[in-house]
């Protein structure tokens, strides 16, 4: 369950230049700062890699038909748009519903980006717009992203679309648009806020535990260590954030 | 030489004037602002400098989850959009009336919603 510490280069050098500014305003005289205090914000520390987000998903509580999920992360990503041909259409959660032919045991679960440690994405995207943050969320940076689709085909669960026209109707915090590759992001807008993901809140069930895994306290990690749980195509070992039960 | 003198202080008269007739001259944008009030940094500042602002804060945000700083397109919309359309872009909207006049591309809000008053992601509540 440790996942090695991503020092990114990036992270290393604004790390870095925090430090040379701190320095910079402790060693001026009192009353003498080359940053006004009055004007500085107070922004939040941001993603740490001591924390790594991940999701129970227990497939026994998920009801055949009910995509109460599905809607929560449309309304809460601005997913409203209409599109012509529906195989076009975003998907960053869809539901799957499953039988085994040999038994008749029927499945439904909801499938969206797994959010690997090890994510197929990034390694493919020759932009580096595919990016794990810190924290283990896997996102899209849409301002580098190029379009070329090559992490669609790299992902084994399908989690990826692609917005094929023009977008008017997006939500403040949720930026989508024209020519870019979006999945899922465990709603990174509500967990820096300290909320659940909405697909995780809209669950009728309570089917959906969102926590970290590294903290041995939260509910998601206590329960990982106490009852069996899938990763889904754990062959891959590609140790994703999201895990099943029931399946 | 008398002649020559003249010659180049005339010279040097139109190249001092040259610039401030070019500048009384030509048409600006009609930028208004909707909110007045004190922005994040003086005009002068904001005007040369926006564009490397939200470029830093937009990777810092993106990035490494750093949020809340004073930087910030929503902010931009919430004192810029226009009060008659709402938007930022658009005829009179406040982004796209400089960067027309400039010829320089803007597509900020091509993926960020341009209008002010959207609602915000969870503002309705998840549940269905």
């Amino acid at each position: 369950m440790n996942e090695p510490q991503d020092k990114s280069r990036r992270g290393f050098i604004g790390t870095a230049a925090v430090g040379t500014a701190g320095l910079g305003i402790a060693a001026l005289a009192p009353g003498l700062h080359l940053i006004q205090v009055s004007q500085a914000d107070t922004p939040t520390q941001g993603a740490s890699s001591t924390v790594r987000w991940g999701m129970l998903i227990d497939t026994t509580k998920c009801a055949s038909g009910c995509d109460a999920c599905v809607k929560a992360c449309n309304t809460e990503n601005g997913i409203v748009e209409t599109v012509k041909d529906a195989r076009q259409g975003a998907q960053w959660i869809r539901k799957i519903e499953l039988k085994d032919p040999k038994n008749g045991r029927e499945h439904s679960l909801p499938m969206m980006c797994q959010h690997c440690a090890n994510p197929p994405c990034v390694d493919v995207c020759p932009t580096g717009a595919s990016m794990k943050r810190a924290d283990g969320i896997v996102l899209v940076d849409r301002h580098i992203c190029i379009g070329c689709r090559y992490c669609m085909m790299a992902c084994p669960y399908k989690a990826r679309s692609f917005v094929h026209q023009p977008l008017t109707e997006q939500n403040p915090e949720v930026p989508r648009g024209l020519g870019c590759v979006e999945s899922c992001t465990f709603c990174v807008q509500r967990v820096d806020k300290g909320l659940k993901p909405a697909c995780a809140e809209a669950c009728p069930e309570g089917a959906m535990t969102f926590g970290d895994l590294n903290d041995p306290n939260s509910e998601i990690a206590q329960r990982l260590a106490r009852e069996a749980s899938t990763q889904v195509r754990a062959d891959l070992k590609l140790n994703t954030g999201v895990r099943y039960q029931g399946i | 030489m008398a002649l020559m003198k003249q010659a180049l202080v005339g010279f040097a008269a139109v190249l001092l004037l040259a610039p401030a007739l070019a500048v009384a001259g030509a048409p600006k944008p009609t930028v208004k602002i909707e909110n007045p009030g004190q922005c994040i940094a003086p005009a002068e500042e904001m005007r040369r400098n926006h564009m490397d602002m939200l470029k830093h804060q937009r990777d810092r945000t993106m990035r490494q989850g750093i949020r809340g700083e004073k930087a910030s397109l929503n902010e931009c919309i919430s004192c810029h959009a226009s009060k008659s359309s709402g938007s930022v872009t658009g005829k009179d909207g406040f982004c796209q009336e400089c960067h027309s006049y400039a010829a320089v591309k803007l597509d900020c809000w091509d993926c960020h919603q341009p209008k002010a008053g959207q609602k915000h992601a969870g503002a309705a509540g998840a549940k269905p």
